[in-house]
């Protein structure tokens, strides 16, 4: 590498960026082909499948707006998700700082019981799950997936916010009960604010598999008031299949969230991730 | 009286914190999971539990027709799932990160490109890439048409023995980003005087690459192949989306998991008999230990790995 000409270097150079640009390609044609796809009526998705669309109007996806309830299901999969992501700080922050920042008796117990379950699928209980949800009436409603969602993000987000806990000074709780907090009032107003980025990463790690999620969505719901869009989509796209504009306007339809968050701040959306996936 | 009360005083505020975490997560997660192994013992009318009959329903599975035929199908077909994958995330997956780790101008962007579609629902991936395979109307063999490659055209989901490495090919596109962002983010770990080290002792990119970053990156590439079998033995969606609940055509891209499901929830016209809630349980006793298996195998070797260095 050392004794490398500059002529030389420059063809690596280009050679690499070369590489990679068409791997970038590879990514993302397909998307770019589906959103401009889902602006052409059917006939012109045959007839010119790789062409820009000859006119920019929105009629696909408002079709698929009042066809499809897509309101709705978006509105269902805010509020899952929504409620799940709270639940699960709620109940995991506490949970993690009383194991990162506390010693009593059963503190190696309970941080090896959370533990177990982060190499552990929540779907290989399903069947159980799915007769313990019909028992408490919580099929068809939210609950079921709220709580589903929260149980299988708990080992995971124990896990990543007792390692945040634990990387504070300790002088911050001496001060603290110095100043006459009680415990709880400790943990509420001094370190949970502390460890913020720790939510941030909790929230991004399971908020993306939730909204995406089809699986608990298609076991647990069965009327259209409750089902979430990937749920609602897939049905909609196995009835019109045959109609692509319709299909291809539901299919950006269904991204769009997610593209737009990602497109705004990819950024923070990959730096919480790798620190998911490396402290994990 | 009196010693409750002081008892609650010192560790109150630790049942406080530790209660609603545990009883969401023991209700809802730990006690599915533990149940799921007793249900397999017993014999089941539709979701009513009749009595024990001990090992009757793994001995169904695994010898009786169809289940047999079924599930060594599918664990083969999970396997090639894995073993492709696997193959494409720690060679193409691994070497775009070595080369993104320079952080050159335009590199943000590239990773952001191939994490993208990481970010779409696996329903949309399948749809999308059920139409674009269209061999009819699909933009791929249109493309391939427009370039004088139109013998090539192919009912690639259609047929037997392309549908399922066509689905996997589907897969490795909307899950190669991951890999590749856990890859970078241990490559640019390595401290700079490692590499600097090995060029002043010589080294071709390539003898840095074998010699000191492929053993640092070791542990890492343990963990993503852990997570990806994991996920790989579970995989569902992408089956379900593109080739129905019984992995048409002819069993062909069937999974352990659209098995399971079949089995546990299907209709009658997902071919299978539905409701075998048994013998479900028992599939998916398979497929924990199977998993439980392989991670404890892994994470193991994963500790060796770190040890080394």
């Amino acid at each position: 590498m050392a004794a490398s000409s500059p002529a030389s270097r420059l063809a690596a150079r280009v050679a690499i960026y070369l590489v990679l640009g068409v791997l970038a390609a590879v990514f993302l044609y397909p998307v770019a082909l589906m959103i401009l796809t889902a602006f052409k009526p059917t006939p012109e998705i045959f007839r010119n499948p790789f062409g820009l669309p000859e006119s920019w109007g929105l009629d696909g996806f408002l079709e698929v707006w009042r066809r499809a309830k897509f309101g709705l299901y978006l509105r269902n999969s805010l509020l899952i998700t929504g409620a799940s992501a709270l639940l699960l700080l709620a109940t995991a922050a506490p949970a993690a700082y009383a194991l990162a920042r506390y010693s009593f008796r059963l503190r190696g117990v309970l941080f090896l019981f959370f533990l177990a379950g982060i190499m552990i699928p929540i779907r290989l209980g399903i069947l159980p799950l799915y007769l313990l949800m019909r028992d408490l009436n919580l099929l068809d409603t939210p609950f079921s997936l709220i709580l589903t969602y929260t149980a299988s993000g708990m080992p995971m987000s124990v896990f990543l916010l007792s390692v945040f806990f634990r990387n504070l000074p300790r002088e911050l709780e001496d001060a603290a009960r110095i100043d006459g907090c009680t415990e709880t009032q400790t943990f509420w107003r001094i370190m949970l604010p502390l460890v913020r980025p720790g939510l941030a990463t909790v929230v991004i790690v399971n908020v993306v598999p939730w909204w995406n999620d089809f699986f608990f969505p298609l076991l647990f719901i069965q009327t259209d008031t409750w089902k979430t869009i990937p749920l609602g989509m897939q049905i909609f796209f196995g009835q019109h299949l045959v109609n692509w504009s319709l299909v291809f306007s539901g299919m950006v339809l269904a991204s769009l969230p997610l593209l737009i968050i990602y497109l705004l701040m990819s950024r923070q959306f990959i730096a919480g991730l790798t620190a998911g996936a490396v402290k994990g | 009286m009196r010693d409750v009360r002081s008892w609650w005083g010192k560790h109150g505020h630790l049942v406080l914190f530790l209660t609603p975490a545990l009883v969401i997560y023991g209700m809802f997660m730990a006690y599915p999971l533990i149940s799921s192994l007793t249900y397999s013992v017993y014999e089941w009318d539709g979701y009513l539990r009749r009595g024990f009959n001990g090992l009757d329903n793994f001995v169904t599975v695994l010898t009786r027709w169809p289940y047999n035929e079924r599930f060594w199908g599918a664990i083969s077909h999970n396997a090639l799932f894995f073993v492709l994958t696997f193959a494409i995330q720690t060679t193409l997956g691994l070497f775009v990160a070595v080369l993104l780790a320079r952080k050159w101008r335009g590199f943000a962007f590239f990773q952001a490109a191939y994490f993208l579609p990481h970010t779409l629902s696996l329903v949309v991936v399948g749809f999308l890439w059920r139409m674009l395979l269209n061999p009819t109307w699909g933009a791929v063999g249109q493309g391939l048409r427009r370039v004088g490659l139109g013998d090539w055209v192919q009912p690639w989901l259609g047929q037997s023995d392309t549908a399922l490495v066509t689905i996997i090919l589907v897969n490795a596109w909307a899950w190669l980003g991951f890999p590749i962002l856990v890859y970078l983010a241990a490559v640019q770990a390595i401290p700079r005087e490692f590499h600097e080290a090995a060029v002043v002792d010589g080294a071709s990119p390539w003898q840095d690459f074998r010699h000191v970053t492929l053993p640092l990156l070791l542990p890492t590439i343990a963990m993503v192949t852990i997570l990806t079998f994991i996920w790989d033995f579970n995989a569902f969606e992408l089956v379900f989306v593109m080739q129905g609940a019984s992995g048409s055509p002819s069993y062909a891209t069937d999974l352990l998991a659209t098995f399971f499901y079949r089995t546990a929830f299907g209709d009658p016209t997902t071919g299978g008999e539905p409701g075998q809630i048994g013998i479900a349980a028992a599939i998916g006793v398979l497929m924990l230990i199977i998993i439980g298996f392989v991670s404890a195998f892994g994470v193991r070797f994963t500790q060796r790995s770190q040890t080394e260095y």
